[in-house]
């Protein structure tokens, strides 16, 4: 499973980080885009579902569910 | 009313109350129906603004006009006018939550360039104190150049300000057009994108243009972005489908060597004109407090007691409905015996009495009798929506979902298939990966519907024993008809499995959800929508379930000859009318009027077919009339119940005692004596009646679903085979267990 720190996967409950960028230019990455995962925006992992997957966000002031496979694709830089 | 003077689109991001403002502005005056070709339920409604009729368009919530899913596509046909038998909307009201404006103003930032005069709505508004945010609405509507109100739709504040608004963007909408055309080309987002992609679109729309394609630049520039998920194609004559996707891929290639990401520039344009119109006029408090909402969040969403809840929460569901039900179930039946018992006063002994009591009231009024649990099961799923949890439950559910082939999105058309398959099925359509989406609808009718519900209430009333646990708040029989419930959902795991396996194999799906606040369930809203129901149900009670219960009564009551049995009883309701208390005449009369109806519906068209039957049944512990009641029940599973009820109200002993169904059932006997109903056979038609595809609605609108006539019978055989071969083990199972 991807908890490379560099992406959303690598967020425990209550963590923040700002996003880079979002991976690829399918329908997937669009939506992401879409939704206010933008590059520049600040991230918080809320938490995990029963079996760790999908993952709560609060970004853009509202909260968001992703899957691990869906976050991996969000690069970020973790904040203190 | 009259006819409408203009059309106004209802449009906004899911969740933010739009069905709200939809009732409070039409009230009752909604139609409910299809978008024509496509299954993507159109709702529109009527208001009188000021003299003149106004019909609103309610479409469906969609984040985006970037039209990737059947839901977005229409919202943007009727937006462009595109939409067959809707005209191109005068206005449009864009409803957005205000708590969480900035993502909710993106579809703002792609509708207000079709040049349309739009209101900006902002719902929610008694949430902006609640959670210390402040908004300058006066700012915002300067800011876009367009009005902006306030409202708190679900409370009904504010309506009469839209009201208002929209009236003045409507009277004034041949400026206004001209007026917001110009605006869009000149301050809108796409005002942002970058030089080069504009050239490109310019440069797309002069040679779309030269080549006579009306094309609006909008559309130009979807079809540059989402390239060939774009919706639009279908506005390319098809002589030039080749040499456009030729230009296509020509643009993007020349965009990507100038630096333009896409799709990344289109939404950094669309936020970035938004901060900078907002900048300042929103302001949230640092830190964001921990909310209500959020700390029932951690809890509903926790990793153990998350699951623990939800299956909690079921159960309660489940067990009130038997408890609460069977007070107004008894009124319905008393009034039932009313009717009949009125009737017979009226109408003498013969067909036209028999077709009334045994076919019409018995038939049509057995299957009435469950509307009180059909509202208790919509209410609950009604409220589990509006409050925001069904969202928590897909996310709780997703992993174990998505292990069995199909997601946390499947789970919301899943759980309303519980209240019926239709738009269970219907609601699969949210799901955007088409495989997931085919495993969904295939098990959606495996989901214990409301017509189950009548089916298992009647044989757990009859059948299982009413023991009491824990100071009567739980019933045995509300066990066995959550386990009865829960079935279906069981068998479904490893169906689901096999689809995913054999059927359709292939790449991984996405589920990117808003997770929405949690809020109080709007009652109107709630009302509205169980209302909805209620008429569907009486509906098909008044028409589906009334001709199959005259066409049963028909087979069971022809080709006899009903004279002596009518005479019997006319001398019979003499002697009583004149309260003769001659017991050994009255006993004569009875019995002989038992042994002509027991006769007569033997030789009946139903009999025959029943005795034909009965080999095939036999295994699963039925006699011959269940297997008929059960072929007649292919157009819909309640028609059993009325079957039932009409074979034995004509073949019914004629004792004042037995009036019930559930009373005749528990005497029908097999020709040795023994009753044909016990435990084992209850048990086996429920099971039967949990599995099989036993509804002919469902099967066309898979059929509708899928356009193709493969997965309905497909859906079927499985379905019924399922069915056959469950009861039967059923069967020898519970009866050995019995013995």
């Amino acid at each position: 499973m991807p908890t490379d720190s560099s992406t959303l996967c690598g967020l425990q409950s209550g963590e923040r980080g700002q996003i880079l960028s979002v991976e690829g230019s399918d329908a997937v990455a669009a939506r992401l885009l879409e939704m206010g995962i933008l590059p520049g925006e600040e991230i918080e992992m809320i938490g995990a579902a029963p079996m760790g997957d999908p993952i709560e966000f609060s970004v853009y002031g509202y909260r968001i569910s992703l899957r691990r496979s869906e976050a991996a694709r969000v690069r970020i830089e973790k904040q203190p | 009313m009259s006819q409408p003077s203009a059309t106004v689109a209802l449009i906004g991001n899911p969740n933010t109350g739009k069905s709200s403002l939809f009732n409070a502005l039409c009230g009752g005056n909604a139609r409910v129906g299809n978008y024509p070709g496509v299954t993507v339920e159109q709702k529109t409604g009527r208001m009188t603004l000021s003299a003149a009729t106004v019909e609103i368009v309610d479409l469906p919530g969609t984040y985006s006009l970037a039209a990737r899913s059947a839901d977005e596509a229409v919202a943007v046909d009727v937006l462009s006018g595109a939409m067959q038998g809707i005209d191109r909307p005068d206005a449009v009201i864009v409803i957005a939550d205000a708590t969480n404006l900035e993502r909710n103003l993106y579809l703002f930032s792609q509708v207000i360039e079709l040049g349309l005069p739009t209101l900006l709505v902002l719902n929610m508004w008694d949430r902006i104190a609640s959670t210390g945010m402040k908004i300058d609405p006066a700012c915002i509507s300067e800011q876009f150049g367009v009005p902006v109100v306030c409202t708190s739709a679900s409370q009904r504040k504010g309506i009469d300000e839209v009201r208002q608004a929209l009236a003045s963007i409507l009277t004034s909408k041949i400026d206004r057009t001209k007026e917001s055309a110009a605006f869009a080309s000149t301050d809108s987002a796409s005002s942002n994108f970058p030089e080069a992609f504009r050239m490109e679109t310019q440069g797309l729309l002069d040679w779309l243009r030269s080549k006579n394609v009306t094309i609006a630049q909008y559309q130009v520039q979807r079809l540059l972005i989402d390239a060939s998920d774009a919706h639009v194609h279908r506005e390319i004559p098809s002589h030039l489908a080749s040499e456009v996707s030729q230009q296509l891929s020509e643009a993007r290639s020349r965009l990507a060597s100038a630096g333009v990401k896409i799709p990344l520039f289109e939404t950094q344009a669309r936020y970035a004109w938004i901060k900078q119109k907002t900048a300042g006029l929103i302001e949230r408090p640092r830190g964001r407090p921990p909310t209500i909402s959020d700390a029932v969040d951690r809890w509903l969403t926790h990793r153990w007691f998350g699951l623990l809840f939800f299956v909690f929460l079921m159960f309660v569901i489940f067990q009130s409905i038997t408890l609460l039900a069977s007070w107004p179930m008894d009124w319905i039946e008393g009034i039932q015996g009313w009717v009949a018992s009125m009737l017979e006063g009226f109408v003498g002994p013969g067909p036209l009495r028999s077709l009334l009591v045994d076919g019409v009231v018995a038939g049509v009024g057995s299957v009435l009798i469950f509307l009180p649990q059909i509202v208790i099961l919509f209410l609950f799923i009604g409220i589990l929506e509006d409050c925001g949890y069904m969202s928590r439950a897909a996310f709780v559910m997703d992993k174990s979902m998505s292990t069995i082939g199909m997601s946390g999105k499947s789970f919301l058309p899943l759980m309303s298939s519980f209240a019926c398959a239709i738009p269970g099925i219907m609601a699969t359509r949210t799901i955007d990966n088409r495989k997931d989406r085919m495993v969904t609808l295939l098990v959606a009718p495996l989901m214990s519907c409301s017509a189950r519900l009548p089916v298992y209430v009647l044989m757990v009333a009859a059948f299982v024993p009413d023991i009491r646990y824990a100071s009567g708040w739980i019933t045995l029989q509300g066990i066995v008809l959550f386990s009865m419930q829960c079935l279906g959902a069981l068998v479904a795991i490893p169906v689901a499995w096999i689809l995913k396996r054999f059927f359709f194999r292939g790449e991984p799906s996405t589920f990117i959800m808003e997770l929405s606040s949690y809020r109080w369930p709007s009652w109107h809203v709630m009302f509205s929508r169980v209302w909805e129901r209620v008429l569907a149900f009486i509906t098909r009670a008044g028409t589906l379930i009334f001709v199959t219960s005259v066409l049963v009564w028909a087979a069971a009551y022809f080709p006899g000859d009903h004279s002596t049995v009518d005479e019997a009883t006319r001398r019979l309701e003499g002697l009583q009318a004149a309260e003769v208390t001659d017991e050994q005449a009255i006993a004569s009369l009875e019995e002989s009027i038992n042994l002509g109806k027991s006769r007569l519906i033997d030789q009946s068209f139903l009999g025959m077919a029943g005795r034909a039957l009965e080999p095939v049944v036999r295994p699963l512990g039925w006699d011959g009339k269940i297997g008929v009641a059960v072929l007649a029940s292919f157009p819909a599973r309640e028609v059993i119940i009325a079957t039932l009820g009409t074979i034995y109200a004509l073949g019914s002993e004629t004792d004042e005692t037995s009036d019930g169904l559930k009373e005749q059932m528990r005497a029908a006997q097999w020709p040795d004596g023994k009753p044909v109903f016990t435990l084992a056979t209850a048990f086996s038609i429920m099971v039967f009646f949990a599995l099989c595809a036993q509804c002919a609605s469902t099967l066309m609108t898979i059929q509708r679903e899928t356009n193709s006539w493969r997965w309905p019978i497909f859906s079927f055989v499985y379905m019924t085979t399922l069915a056959y071969v469950g009861a039967m083990l059923t069967y020898n199972l519970v009866q050995r267990w019995m013995l």
